[in-house]
Formats: structure tokens, C-alpha cells, sequence
């Protein structure tokens, strides 16, 4: 058994100070003020900490299987476990690419005896190509609620729509929870070539650029087809002030779309490419200080309901090339919480309802993550200290890789402990296995 | 200054310097043995990830001239294609002494990121579409020995301004001196964005002409076409290309330079190339010095140039 004492627990339903008891089932089992510790508990002092539901990661690459050098579904839960994420959504371009139920089964018997929940989203389109569907009901039926080919759109407009058309009716296979088709917005005949943002600095820099455009097309046009077909859209790692006004638009029309946005893309600009060292580049790329603050506002009013990693793992090697040569994608599990308070003006309930209870509902996982801390629910919890000040280095992370952007940052928020299952995983900022 | 990476590393008086030390240079070159001592025992690697004849051998003069050793890096056909990394490579050639390495390479910021894995000094030959300062310095060495100085003088850079990186050089280092620069060019062959960029943009080569000291000629590359940056080079010519009746309509005075190589019939017509005002090479002829006063600025500082190298 567990208590976490003199915390102030705060999640959907409030913010109060109270004594959390855990059970040996991995349940909550009491929650209340100066409760008893029961004998043999473990005793955890949260006083001057933050005890909320486990956080919740729609967006990370976890390279297994196919990439093991650079990251495992071992290594990245471990990351994500200090980070205060218990569940994350593992993207679907690792080799061979989750659009099979083989696949889908191998991410979810190594995520077994991972650090925390590991929640495979599969492939919309079969190996990513953009051509044929993958097989989406045999993939639901595995538990699979998030279809995306993130990484890459799916580019054909008539595909997309299919798609869409055949998740709505996807109910028989998933016992009647809704499917979410998450979109990488990227028109390709726009981005071509490019590798950071096109405007000021790529022209200054002579590095290739991509358009706002190339994504804002895509949520356009995604936004027509979630209109047309009634499907469910998450829009991922949104970048552009004129995405998120697209979004904000579709949403007061009422149409059932989420969107998330990455730490980096509202704490970093296309300036920082200037250094042309590729641990910047990243899809979508970073873009203008404009766009940063865009994103911030739709983080503020709720236009985008989560915060994500893009968690991306490249080994050294990898990122020694240069810039355009390099593949995009930066580290973001264990920085998240801290940048999330650092940079973002927003109340403390709020940017835990953007980590932890809006991300758990958008990847159908709300009956066990994201929920009140109440009697009864899973012990899915992250304690965290608001005030603790540190500075981000990426070769202290879990992570096989260290391709951090935030290097020597100092942040002010961290995890201390995490509990997934009703098990200690991080005491003290320390894995525990 | 340990590289030469941008002309931002030079500055104003930088370029300035170099400058003055190419006119000792073009004085060497001219000695009946054009050889000084300058750079005995200091060994130049080249490493070319990309074609290139002229600015090798350009280099590969300067340097000889300067009686450094030389050591050729031929990427393309070794390592490159054994799948070594490009730090390794820098690494391994680190390892066998050398003093600089001039890099030419498809990617923009390549020497920038090579310069932090030697401790030899990086000369940018060329990135991708960001920088060829080298080119820059002779092209301003071309203009001063023509136009006296660029105070006040007007230079139109013609042509695919968007993938060049001798533009971007040029464009900094005619401004940095004090010169006005025009961009013509289709919009479609412009950078994105100009913002912060200290420039005259016009689709107008004609009205253009007549208001210039000098009009600097781009390369167009034929695969532009085929990514439907223009329509076709007939119509690129058409608007864009320097015959003898727009080469008229340029002040007495002007010159017209290009980098090389020239597509006669295409930015330029061979008439023009032939005139008299087409300092071409006077480019490449001052493309030795600059270069040799390049490496002697970074790593032969204090060495006496009025010997002579050849005893």
C-alpha cells in the first residue's frame, strides 16, 4: 500500500488538500484529510507538491520495434514515468509499421512490463503509403482507439474520406467506443524538400522551407471531411496561428475535433535554426514567434485540448549530419511538465487538464487515466513540485537518445513521484526500475 | 578569426582587409615564379561533397602559390559511399594534421557544423543555398579594381536569386561595402521571404538596366523548369536574358559579371559574354589571389611575402 501525504490534489472535479491511499490492487482506496498510515504502507510526503491524475501522451515515438538503438518501449516509458505520463500513445511508423494485428500485439506485450500504459495508435493507411486501408476493425478489436500514419498525411483526399466514413462505423469492433483518426497535416507537394519553416530565416539561412500552408491546407481540408462524414479528427502537433484559428472555428461550429499542440511548438521559433544544428529540426518545424504565441492562446481558451511530446528519439549519429540531411524529431517526455509550467500563463489546473484529463478522453483511456482522485479509480498519479527549478540536459534522460532542444534550460516543475498501476514507479525523481 | 564560414565573420573591414592583402596577392601572381613561402609546412585539405572544377582549382592554385601541402579529400567516391558519417570523415582527416579544410558541400550549414568537430580552420566553398563568401570576396576585388569603390554605386543581381548562394553572399558583402543591390528576378525565383533583406526587388530587367554600375548574371539551371519555377528558358531568356540590345542600354561604365559557368544563350548571349565589359575572367583570374589571401589571412599571419618561395 501507498500514501501520499499532505498533498494538494487537484484534477477534473477540483483542487483540495488531502492524504491519498492506495491499495495493493493498484486502486485508490481513500482520499481525505490526515489520514491514518496503514500499517506497512509506503509513505510518500507530498507537502508543497501537486497530486493529480498521471499524465496522459497522445504523441511519441518509442522506435520499437525496428529502431531499438535509439529508443525501446522500455526505455521511452521509463522516460515518461519521470516525465509523470502514465499512459502514452505510441506512434505507428516504427519497421515494420503497426498497421497489422502481429504489430499491434508485439507493442502491447513489450508494453506489459513497461513503466507505464503503452497505447499503440495504428496506421490509417496500410505501411503508411497513403494507398490502402489498414485493417481497422481487426485493429480496434485489439483495443486499438487512435488511427493516424503520423510522420506523414494521408495525402489522397478521397482515401482520407473513406477513412473516415469506415471509423464511424467501427462500434461492433470496439464495443461501442468511438475511434479518433489522428492527422499529421502536411500537404507534401508543398513541403517537399523542406526542413524548417519558410519565411525569414530559411530564406536568410538557404535552408529548403515549408510552408504554413502545407499544414493548414490539410486541417482544412480534414475539417471538410470530419464535417462531411461525422468522424472524429484529433489534429496533431498544430504549429500555425492559422490552424488554430481553423480549429477554433470548426470546434464552435461543433464539429467533433480535438488538437493537440507539442511543448517545442510554444516554446521555440524557426530563430533557432540559425545554429543549423539539426537537434531543431522537426516536423511540423518550429515556427515564428507569432505562430508560438498563436499556439499558447489556443492552449489558453481551449481551442487546442492537449499538450504533446512528438517524444522523437534519434540516435547521435543520426542528428551528426547536417541540417537538411538529418532526420526531424526531438526528445520531449521529460521536459514536458516543466516547460508546460515555465512558459505557458495558465492556471495550474488548467495545464494539467491539457497533460492528463482531455488527452486520456481523446485516446479513449478515461476509464483509468485522467479521472478524479477518488476511491476506487486506478492509481494512475503523478505528484509533482510546482517550485522545484532544474536545468534540462538530454544525456541525463532515460532516453537511448539525447537529442534535446532545451539543453541548459532551466525550468521550474517537476515530477517527484509517479505511480502507474497502484506501483511506485518514480520516487524522488528516481526510476525504480 | 579561426573560420571563414559567412562574410559575417570578416565584416565590413574584414572584407575590407582581405581585399587590400588580394591586391599583394595579384601582385604575386604576376612575379615570373608565382610562388612565396607563405604557408610552408601548412597543409590544406580539400573536402568536396559536391562537384566542383573552378573553385578546386582555384583554391588548389592559392594554395600551391603559397607553397602549402595539399591533401584531396575526394568524398565523393570513397567514404561518402562506404557509408561514413560526415563527422567521421572530418574526424579521420582531422587526425592526419591538416591545418584547414575548405569544404564545398550540398548542404547549407555543413562547414558550420564541421567547424565544431576540428580544430583546423573551416573555409566555406560553398553550403547548399546559403554562403560562398570566397566567391563574394572576389567578385567585390572585381568591382573595386572596376568601379573604384561601391559607395553609391548600384548592382542588380539577376537571375535565380532562390537556390544561390552566391546571391546571398553577394548580397551581403555589396551592402556591407556600401553598395545598393536590385534583385530581378521571376517571383518564383526569389527567396520566400525578403524581409530584413537591405534590397531592391524588380521583375523588370529593362527599366533596371540603364540605372546600374554593375550587372551581376546568375547561373539558371536547367531543372528549374521541370519545378515549375518558369515556364521554360526561352521565356526565362526572353525576360531576363542579357542580349546586345539590353547590354546597350547599360551606363559606359558598367561591367557584367557571372560566376561561371556561363549558359551562352540562356542568361547570356555569347556576344555579350565576348564584350569587352564581361569581366568574367577577371573573376577567375582574381578568384586565385582572393583565395590566396584567404589562407593567408587565416593561417599565415606575420610571414614576410616579399621573399621569393622558389630557392
Amino acid at each position: 500500500m501507498i500514501i501520499i501525504k499532505n498533498g494538494r490534489v487537484i484534477d477534473a472535479t477540483g483542487d483540495r488538500t488531502a492524504d491519498v491511499i492506495v491499495d495493493d490492487a493498484g486502486a485508490i482506496a481513500e482520499v481525505g484529510a490526515d489520514l491514518a498510515t496503514p500499517a506497512g504502507a509506503t509513505e510518500l510526503d507530498a507537502a508543497g507538491c501537486i497530486v493529480a491524475p498521471g499524465f496522459v501522451d497522445l504523441h511519441a515515438h518509442l522506435r520499437q520495434p525496428g529502431r531499438e538503438d535509439a529508443e525501446t518501449i522500455e526505455t521511452g516509458a521509463r522516460g515518461a514515468a519521470l516525465g509523470g505520463f502514465t499512459a502514452i500513445v505510441a506512434m505507428p511508423n516504427t519497421a515494420p509499421c503497426m498497421d497489422s494485428a502481429a504489430v499491434i500485439r508485439e507493442v502491447l506485450d513489450l508494453g506489459a512490463t513497461a513503466m507505464c500504459e503503452v497505447v499503440p495508435s495504428a496506421a490509417i493507411t496500410v505501411g503508411r503509403d497513403g494507398e490502402a486501408l489498414s485493417p481497422m476493425a481487426e485493429l480496434a478489436g485489439l483495443g486499438v482507439r487512435i488511427f493516424t500514419d503520423d510522420g506523414t498525411g494521408v495525402q489522397d483526399d478521397r482515401l482520407m474520406k473513406r477513412a473516415l466514413e469506415y471509423s464511424v462505423g467501427l462500434a461492433p469492433a470496439t464495443g461501442g467506443a468511438p475511434v479518433t483518426l489522428a492527422q499529421h497535416c502536411e500537404v507534401t507537394s508543398l513541403s517537399a524538400g523542406g526542413c524548417m519553416h519558410e519565411g525569414e530565416w530559411s530564406s536568410k539561412l538557404g535552408i529548403p522551407g515549408q510552408p504554413a500552408e502545407a499544414e493548414e491546407l490539410m486541417v482544412q481540408r480534414d475539417i471538410a471531411l470530419s464535417r462531411a462524414t461525422g468522424a472524429r479528427v484529433h489534429f496533431q502537433h498544430m504549429s500555425t496561428g492559422r490552424s488554430v484559428q481553423l480549429i477554433r472555428d470548426a470546434k464552435a461550429e461543433g464539429l467533433p475535433v480535438t488538437a493537440e499542440a507539442t511543448t517545442h511548438h510554444f516554446t521555440l521559433t524557426d530563430a533557432e535554426c540559425a545554429s543549423y544544428d539539426p537537434v531543431f529540426k522537426v516536423h511540423p518545424p518550429l515556427r515564428t514567434e507569432a505562430d508560438v504565441q498563436a499556439v499558447k492562446r489556443g492552449l489558453a481558451d481551449g481551442t487546442i485540448d492537449a499538450i504533446a511530446t512528438d517524444h522523437a528519439p534519434h540516435t547521435q549519429s543520426d542528428k551528426e549530419l547536417p541540417f537538411d540531411q538529418a532526420p526531424p524529431g526531438m526528445l520531449g517526455l521529460e521536459s514536458a511538465l516543466g516547460l508546460a509550467l515555465t512558459e505557458l500563463d495558465l492556471d495550474i489546473a488548467q495545464i494539467l487538464a491539457l497533460l492528463s484529463w482531455n488527452p486520456a478522453r481523446i485516446a479513449g483511456i478515461d476509464d483509468r487515466h485522467g479521472g478524479p482522485i477518488e476511491p476506487g479509480r486506478r492509481a494512475n498519479i503523478a505528484v509533482l513540485d510546482p517550485d522545484h527549478e532544474w536545468t534540462i540536459t538530454g544525456e541525463a534522460m532515460a532516453s537511448r537518445s539525447a537529442n534535446c532542444p532545451y539543453e541548459g534550460k532551466t525550468v521550474k516543475g517537476k515530477v517527484r513521484h509517479t505511480v502507474y498501476e497502484g506501483e511506485l514507479v518514480v520516487i524522488d525523481q528516481e526510476a525504480q526500475r | 578569426m579561426k573560420h571563414l564560414l559567412t562574410l559575417d565573420d570578416l565584416g565590413a573591414d574584414g572584407v575590407r582587409e582581405i581585399l587590400d592583402l588580394t591586391d599583394t596577392f595579384v601582385e604575386v601572381s604576376e612575379r615570373q615564379i608565382p610562388r612565396v613561402p607563405a604557408l610552408r609546412g601548412k597543409t590544406v585539405a580539400w573536402l568536396f561533397y559536391e562537384d566542383s572544377t573552378r573553385t578546386r582549382l582555384s583554391f588548389e592554385t592559392a594554395a600551391k602559390r603559397l607553397s602549402a601541402d595539399t591533401l584531396n579529400f575526394s568524398v565523393s567516391s570513397s567514404s561518402v559511399k562506404k557509408g561514413e558519417s560526415l563527422r567521421d570523415t572530418v574526424e579521420t582527416v582531422s587526425a592526419m594534421g591538416v591545418d584547414a579544410m575548405v569544404v564545398r558541400h550540398s548542404s547549407a550549414g555543413a562547414p558550420h557544423r564541421i567547424a565544431g568537430w576540428t580544430d583546423a580552420s573551416v573555409i566555406n566553398a560553398g553550403d547548399g543555398r546559403h554562403a560562398h563568401p570566397t566567391q563574394a570576396l572576389l567578385d567585390c576585388f572585381t568591382l573595386r579594381s572596376n568601379l573604384q569603390s561601391f559607395e553609391g554605386r548600384h548592382i542588380a543581381i539577376v537571375g535565380d536569386i532562390k537556390h544561390s548562394r552566391v546571391a546571398r553572399s553577394d548580397v551581403r558583402a555589396f551592402t556591407m561595402l556600401g553598395a545598393e543591390v536590385t534583385l530581378v528576378a521571376p517571383q518564383t525565383l526569389l527567396p520566400p521571404c525578403l524581409d530584413g533583406w537591405p534590397v531592391k526587388v524588380s521583375h523588370d530587367l529593362d527599366s533596371v538596366l540603364p540605372t546600374v554600375d554593375a550587372l551581376y548574371l546568375l547561373r539558371m539551371q536547367k531543372e528549374r523548369m521541370t519545378e515549375a519555377l518558369i515556364p521554360s528558358l526561352r521565356e526565362y531568356s526572353a525576360g531576363y536574358g542579357l542580349d546586345l540590345a539590353r547590354a546597350a542600354q547599360l551606363p559606359q561604365h558598367a561591367v557584367v559579371l557571372h560566376p561561371g559557368p556561363m549558359n551562352r544563350g540562356v542568361e547570356i548571349t555569347g556576344e555579350v559574354a565576348d564584350l569587352p565589359r564581361t569581366v568574367v575572367l577577371d573573376q577567375v583570374r582574381n578568384g586565385i589571389a582572393v583565395r590566396m589571401a584567404v589562407l593567408y589571412l587565416l593561417l599565415g599571419s606575420g610571414v614576410d611575402l616579399t621573399t621569393t618561395g622558389a630557392q
